[in-house]
């Protein structure tokens, strides 16, 4: 098989189309372009069947019904209204919030948001591998808590946290939990049911979906309520108002099914691969780390720290590979990533990491490409590195007076 | 956030690296940054009767802080002391192209060439 440049690595991030999808959805945005809300013709009951369908798929990928499922812009919107709308209806009941320090900013932001408006929000620690454990979750909590907030999988570092027992702690103390499964739904195993969730927010292009179309499951029994945050029309039971993107939902319904079917196959599939990169970088390069758990992580993410060698500088040598930094470099507010910082990993490591992706098209000829480019590239820049040669030359980089804060 | 040609000509061939002997009297040396801030910048020159008569860098950090330094030791072989003391990191932002965000590589720059002259001062002076 020959190689074609560039190399995307970065599946975190967002995830191209399936062709399979793709050919699902193109009659909606053509023959079939009507209007789910439309009840008087045909057109409209072609788009409602469609939409139901995309439902029942969704629901389907996280063991929900599709009565429960209600559609949203995406991930962010999902999580917007999960957090807003719960915190709105319960205010008599409660206000206040848990969630974790290494959650997306959607939520972290949400929260902050929350926290002007009079809820108070408690954000747990991570472990070193960046996981937060249910006694965390269990003392702190009070009977003013309405909502758990977390993630299920990590889309930095691929940590997947124990929502499971997390549940069960949400639950025995009456509170509704919320689970973020942006990177973790369709790639590995989640049921709302069997986890205990109220609330979970999912996004259609981090599992070869469209962009632009997300959804939040919403329990039914015992009802979950939430008070909509967009107004007008009142569709989806009121609680996001706006016609329906029925391209997006078919596409979405159809790349939910296929990782449904392909889940476990395309888990070890993937799995080889990462393990395959990371076993060719370890075995070429001294002082390298994995950032977050070797053993509770998504199968394609591997975030590694080179030490000695500037993330962003290192992304600049590696121009055929698509991946992502942790590096202050890519951020304007020059601050290393704040979930490596969660997890205890100094500044001048956090500095130095970049973080991998695998997902469904990338082959095994591309790993190949990818970890022999990348050990050429730590090994350049690391002769061009001053910490590399001080470190050679046994000096001890803690011992040297750095000009902190110079910029 | 896409790179200027220059910072990516200095990227891929840079100038002058490597490292001068730091205990030998004619070579100040300039080491400036964090590695917790994300660039550390070791700017050495050696001085010949005042002037500049060879420069290395080895840098720690993104690509505009690799070019910016490449850029120094370029500029400044065969400067006298005094007007490499003169450089001034918007001189350098301005021929990199650097984006706002990126100007404290250029600063970077300016802090290590004045770093290794006070340096190489700091030995005459001994």
């Amino acid at each position: 098989m020959t190689l074609t440049l560039p190399i995307f690595m970065d599946y975190h991030s967002t995830t191209p189309v399936d062709p399979r999808v793709l050919e699902a959805m193109l009659p909606y945005f053509t023959t079939a372009f009507g209007n789910a809300a439309s009840r008087n013709h045909s057109f409209g009951w072609h788009a409602e069947e469609a939409s139901e369908l995309g439902r029942e798929q969704v629901g389907a990928l996280v063991g929900a019904s599709a009565k429960e499922m209600v559609w949203t812009s995406g991930a962010t919107e999902a999580i917007n209204l999960a957090l807003k709308g719960a915190a709105e209806f319960y205010k008599e009941k409660g206000n206040h919030l848990i969630t974790g320090q290494t959650e997306h900013k959607a939520t972290l932001d949400t929260c902050k948001r929350l926290e002007k408006m009079g809820c108070t929000v408690t954000y747990l620690p991570v472990d070193k591998e960046g996981i937060i454990h249910p006694e965390q979750v269990r003392e702190a909590m009070t009977d003013k808590t309405i909502l758990v907030a977390l993630m299920l999988a990590n889309n930095e570092i691929g940590t997947i946290h124990p929502v499971k027992e997390i549940g069960a702690v949400v639950k025995a103390k009456g509170a509704l939990f919320f689970v973020d499964a942006v990177q973790g739904a369709g790639k590995i195993p989640f049921d709302v049911q069997d986890c205990g969730v109220d609330i979970a927010a999912v996004s259609a292009h981090k599992m070869y979906g469209p962009k632009g179309i997300g959804a939040l499951y919403v329990r039914r029994k015992p009802r979950v309520r939430l008070v909509g945050q967009i107004d007008g029309g009142g569709h989806e039971r009121g609680m996001r108002s706006g016609t329906l993107n029925v391209p997006g939902i078919v596409g979405f319904g159809k790349a939910a099914e296929l990782c449904r079917n392909e889940m476990v196959a395309e888990a070890k599939r993937i799995g080889d691969l990462r393990d395959k990169l990371e076993s060719k970088l370890f075995a070429a390069l001294p002082e390298i780390y994995i950032n977050g758990s070797r053993d509770h992580r998504l199968p394609g993410n591997s975030n590694i720290s080179f030490a000695y060698v500037e993330g962003e500088g290192l992304m600049m040598a590696m121009k055929d590979v698509a991946v992502s930094s942790g590096s202050a470099c890519t951020s304007a507010s020059l601050e290393p990533s704040y979930v490596l910082r969660a997890l205890g990993i100094g500044e001048e490591l956090a500095h130095t990491s970049i973080r991998f992706g695998l997902g469904r098209f990338n082959t095994d000829e591309e790993v190949d490409y990818v970890a022999q480019h990348v050990i050429d590239s730590v090994n350049r820049l690391r002769e061009l590195s001053p910490l590399w040669e001080m470190a050679q030359e046994g000096i001890d980089l803690k011992s040297i007076q750095w000009a902190q804060g110079a910029h | 956030m896409a790179y200027s040609e220059k910072v990516l000509e200095h990227y891929e061939k840079p100038r002058n690296v490597g490292s001068l002997d730091k205990h030998d009297e004619t070579v100040g040396t300039g080491l400036v940054g964090a590695p917790a801030c994300g660039d550390v910048m070791k700017l050495q020159i050696r001085v010949e009767d005042g002037v500049i008569r060879d420069a290395k860098f080895k840098t720690f950090g993104c690509g505009s802080a690799i070019a910016s330094s490449s850029l120094v030791t370029e500029w400044v072989k065969g400067m006298t002391i005094d007007q490499a003391m003169e450089l001034k990191n918007s001189q350098i932002a301005e021929e990199l192209n650097l984006p706002p965000v990126k100007i404290h590589c250029s600063v970077l720059a300016e802090d290590a060439i004045k770093a290794a002259i006070a340096d190489y001062k700091a030995k005459r002076n001994k």
